[in-house]
């Protein structure tokens, strides 16, 4: 009966044989390995840029010699700072952007967060009628890119007073509505909020409010508690996580949001600080762009650790068993059908109008003139006419615009199952290492993409890797750099969801497996793999339809042979061309939604999951 | 050949000391059983043998060969141990037919198709769920699931079959029948089973051997039904008993081999080999209770308190005074009133006596292998 007390005392001494079988013992297990592979991957995709980054801003650059007599090229410096934020244009090119993306951060969260959190609540929890329906509806705008939404915004609301044709409004009652309305913050906040990214607050919040188990509210009930310490007490504290991890989505997304930001605002000159950061990369003005990007992702990160703070450790309730709980609905009584419309009538006016406006100007020969015989195919399937458009011919019969086609469906493809596969592989790597220093590092890393702006971003990569570097030889002008960015650009997601697939495969699956023998390659593709495929799935939707709607990333990286369908269109409407942008964003939003619709059909995709809701 | 030594394993997690320094052998063919309360360390005493844990100091040798040596940081892979595990929640691939799940290991082991086929199915028709070969996991029941995951650990004839709570989750009738499945399987595949169980009533009838826990120390180490004579503490007394075992306060001396023990129950003397005085606390199973209705000399009287019927036996809460209730067990059926009196008689040789301060045990009862001897000569 041995019953011992006395413990080992560790040998503190060099011990060969422990050093061997330590080694050994890193060596043998792959985890070690590709943790070390994605780390380094990580440096040198994201570390490096931030640093040259900051570095460029600290440093005199090769040109400073003519501003400054004082430049030593190389030299260590903060007179770059200290113009950016002291000088006379500062209000303009510096403070004044920052405060605007600030304003457009938060009332584009509360906005986004009222309209997102009341939809969850009528479809989860109320007895609105057509709730799969709704639910499939309130997802359609997702897919429509914001920038696109912005030009339909203009097709409608736009005034004479900075040239070009009129819009709808001023077409039928002959005044145009005022620039406040036509442009700026304004219709900046309602775009971005009410009708894009509501969408993440209300695939957070449902998900949270169909796991809350009504049970749990019952019981509650039972308990003798009113309907509205119920709500305070036990419903809003389970979802609260769901709502804190949306704002950290939405704010960081709308102060970094570009193509609203550029089609909305620059016609007023209403700079913000994606598009100041634009118009600085353009004029070769580098390092003010930078001093703005890391501005802006100092802001962000702030924002998510008071985020964190508050969240604190409720992250992540253990509400299992939500599925099978039937769920008490609140009838709405005789506001069921007046609702039901107003809700009906948020997302035609959010999905259909916009796409139903778009599709009309792409058939008007003049833009801007709604009567029959301003009607036209031309801009589909034209062909070359020295009278119209400069010659050129329809989207569907341009070479070049085939050409965007596969690039673009070549880069989301590719770019969205690797980092779809990326994210599953971290995920393995967070999941397994919880508690280790290497799990911390990639879970923090794989985050980071999401605060760098992704104008400031490609103009890093343009840096970086047009000249031969580690491993890779100068990727300037090929479609592998643009494929590199959207895959890092992606990683946040894809991680988050890779994570959280993780996390609900029991560990024992995978030591069953390995106590028989299989290796690791063995376990993870006959056992990891196929357990997390609807995770893989909705990763991958997740981030194709964000690389097919990919604007700013891109837009500095490509050249004529390598473009997107994105850019292409931004080229268009900048140059004065809308009917042609507008077929070309039908085809992409066709696109999309295919593949939305099949895989959530066959696939059974579920763009929460993707998110890592 | 697998035969296992544990030596002066050490685990940590954290800063919680979870095994402090067990030791304990188990001999080729044994059927070892750990018991112990919840948070013990039995499941993870089990990941270290099977290598998916990796303590920080002792070693661990499997058929001779050194597999975990915490000092020089040497851990075998599980894999390289030949055993298998079945885990306490099945841990079944529900992407995988019955059939799939089964032959994985073989698979892995590049076993020829035809092979593996009749090895698959010969392990499922020991374990009588052939019929369900082509269904998944989810379209199983929970024993059907059970014995899914024990034919997927013996398929490979592993030397030793570890397996963790494997019948926790079932009923009553399927627990029973699964319990003679394990020594029948245990008897016909002659591997070393080390099992894992809260279930006292479980361990005691399974093992050849069964190892006691608590707080992450192996208490006790004996054959079953020494453990259930004589718990070497009051912790290993209390969790073994069923339904429960009485425990008594008394206080006691030490006279020409004997401890002379005054309680609620009167003056007894019970032999011992250890000298003692002072505070001790009697352990006496219901069963070895005799209960009278008559007034006897040797008998101590006591008041009806409840009466549990429970089918074939009847249990009885007894009160001596305010304070002591004392259970009984008569077999048969019989019903007191509540509040009529009985007399009990409790001989000294059903008692064991122990320290009160230290839990450890002063005066044990006769072994199984004496009493037997005794009997024979
Ligand atoms: N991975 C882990 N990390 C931290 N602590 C752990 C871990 N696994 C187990 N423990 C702790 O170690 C102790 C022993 O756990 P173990 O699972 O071995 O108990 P057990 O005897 O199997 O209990 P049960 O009968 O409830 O299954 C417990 O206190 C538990 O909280
Ligand atoms: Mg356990």
């Amino acid at each position: 009966m041995g019953v011992k007390k006395s413990y080992p005392n560790e040998k503190r001494k060099f011990n060969k044989e422990k050093m061997k079988n330590i080694v050994k013992g890193f060596l043998s297990n792959p985890i070690y390995l590709i943790s070390l592979i994605a780390i380094v991957f990580l440096v040198h995709t994201i570390v490096v840029p931030l640093w040259q980054m900051l570095s460029n801003t600290l440093l005199w650059g090769e040109g400073d010699q003519l501003i400054n007599p004082d430049a030593i090229p190389g030299g260590l410096t903060i007179e770059h700072w200290k113009q950016m934020l002291t000088s006379e244009a500062s209000k303009n090119v510096f403070y004044k952007p920052i405060l605007r993306s600030l304003g457009i951060g938060v009332a584009v969260s509360i906005m986004a967060l009222i309209m997102g959190g009341a939809l969850a609540w009528l479809v989860t929890r109320s007895d609105i009628p057509y709730k799969k329906t709704l639910t499939f509806l309130a997802v359609i705008p997702y897919m429509i890119p914001s920038w696109m939404k912005s030009m339909a915004w203009l097709t409608v609301f736009k005034n004479d007073r900075v040239g070009g044709a009129p819009g709808l409004l001023q077409f039928i009652f002959g005044v145009g509505p005022p620039d406040w309305i036509a442009y700026g913050f304004l219709p900046i906040v309602i775009v971005l909020g009410g009708m894009h990214y509501y969408v993440y607050f209300f695939l957070l919040t449902a998900a949270a409010l169909n796991s809350v188990n009504s049970n749990m509210e019952e019981t509650a009930n039972i308990l003798g508690a009113p309907r509205i310490t119920i709500l305070r007490r036990i419903t809003f504290p389970l979802i609260l996580p769901a709502i804190l991890s949306g704002v950290i989505l939405v704010f960081s997304k709308a102060i970094g949001t570009f193509g609203p930001a550029a089609f909305l605002g620059l016609p007023v000159n209403f700079y913000v600080i994606s598009t100041m950061l634009y118009s600085n990369m353009q004029t070769g003005m580098l390092t003010e762009g930078y001093i703005l990007s890391l501005t802006l992702i100092v802001l962000a990160a702030l924002v998510i650790y008071i985020n964190q703070k508050m969240i604190g450790k409720r992250k992540g309730y253990d509400t299992v068993g939500g599925k099978d709980g039937r769920k008490t609905m609140m009838p709405l009584g005789r506001w069921r059908m007046p609702v039901f419309v107003t809700v009906i009538i948020f997302m035609v006016s959010s999905a259909v109008v916009p796409l139903a406006l778009l599709l009309l100007q792409s058939f008007m020969l003049k833009d801007g003139v709604y009567t029959l015989s301003n009607f036209t195919t031309h801009f589909w399937i034209g062909k070359a006419n020295p009278d119209i458009a400069m010659g050129n011919v329809g989207v569907l019969v341009n070479d070049s615009i085939g050409l965007a086609l596969k690039n673009s469906l070549l880069i989301a493809v590719i770019g969205a199952g690797v980092a779809a596969l990326i994210g599953i592989i971290f995920g393995y790597i967070v999941a397994k290492g919880r508690n280790s220093f290497t799990g911390k590092v990639v879970e923090q890393l794989a985050f980071a993409p999401y605060l760098i702006p992704g104008i400031a971003l490609s103009a890093i990569y343009l840096t970086m890797f047009a000249k031969p570097g580690l491993f890779l030889p100068s990727l300037y002008g090929t479609l592998s750099i643009i494929i590199l960015i959207t895959i890092v650009k992606d990683l946040p997601f894809a991680t988050r969801a890779g994570v959280s697939n993780m996390f609900q495969i029991s560990g024992e699956l995978e030591e069953a497996a390995q106590i028989q023998g299989a290796s690791f390659f063995k376990r993870f593709f006959r056992i990891m793999l196929p357990l997390t495929k609807q995770g893989i799935l909705s990763a991958f939707i997740i981030a194709f339809i964000s690389a097919m709607k990919q604007l700013d990333l891109v837009l500095l990286l490509v050249t004529p042979k390598t473009g997107t369908l994105a850019t292409i269109t931004y080229e268009y409407a900048d140059t004065g061309y809308p009917q042609f942008a507008n077929a070309i964003m039908l085809i992409i939003i066709a696109i999309t939604m295919v593949v939305y619709y099949v895989s959530s059909k066959w696939g059974k995709a579920d763009l929460s999951k993707g998110i890592g809701g | 050949m697998s035969r296992i030594e544990l030596k002066n394993i050490n685990k940590h997690f954290g800063d919680n000391h979870v095994l402090k320094g067990i030791d304990f052998v188990i001999e080729d063919g044994d059927f070892m059983t750990l018991l112990g309360p919840s948070g013990c360390g039995k499941t993870t005493t089990l990941r270290v043998i099977t290598g998916l844990e990796n303590p920080e100091g002792g070693i661990v040798t499997i058929g001779g060969k050194e597999v975990v040596n915490g000092e020089n940081k040497y851990y075998a892979p599980p894999a390289k141990r030949d055993l298998n595990l079945v885990f306490q929640s099945y841990a079944l691939w529900p992407h995988m037919t019955v059939y799939e799940n089964v032959a994985f290991g073989l698979t892995v082991k590049k076993f020829p198709k035809n092979e593996i086929r009749q090895k698959v199915e010969a392990a499922l028709d020991k374990l009588q769920i052939l019929p369900y070969i082509d269904r998944y996991p989810s379209e199983l029941s929970g024993g059907q699931q059970q014995r899914v995951s024990i034919a997927r650990a013996i398929v490979t004839e592993p030397k030793i079959l570890l397996l963790d709570e494997p019948l926790s989750n079932l009923d009553a009738k399927l627990r029973l029948e699964m319990r003679s499945e394990l020594k029948r399987l245990h008897n016909e595949l002659n591997t070393t089973i080390i099992y894992v169980t809260h279930d006292q009533v479980e361990a005691l009838t399974l093992s050849t051997k069964i190892a006691v826990f608590f707080e992450g120390e192996l208490v006790q180490l004996d054959e079953p039904r020494n453990i259930y004579r004589n718990p070497a503490d009051l912790r290993v007394a209390d969790f073994v008993g069923n339904p429960q075992i009485n425990l008594i306060d008394a206080f006691c001396s030490y006279k020409d081999g004997s401890l002379l023990t005054e309680s609620v129950i009167g003056k007894l003397s019970v032999p011992t080999t250890k000298s003692y005085e002072g505070e001790c606390v009697m352990a006496l199973y219901p069963e070895d209770i005799q209960i009278f209705e008559q007034r006897r000399a040797d008998a101590t009287k006591c008041t009806v308190y409840s009466v549990l019927p429970a089918g074939s036996e009847t249990l009885m809460q007894l009160t001596m005074d305010d304070e002591t209730v004392i259970l009984a067990k008569y077999m048969g059926e019989k019903d007191y009133e509540i509040g009529s009196s009985l007399w009990i008689k409790i001989s000294s040789d059903k008692i064991n006596v122990y320290d009160k301060n230290s839990g450890k045990i002063i005066a044990e009862k006769e072994s199984y292998e004496e009493l037997n001897g005794r009997v024979l000569a």
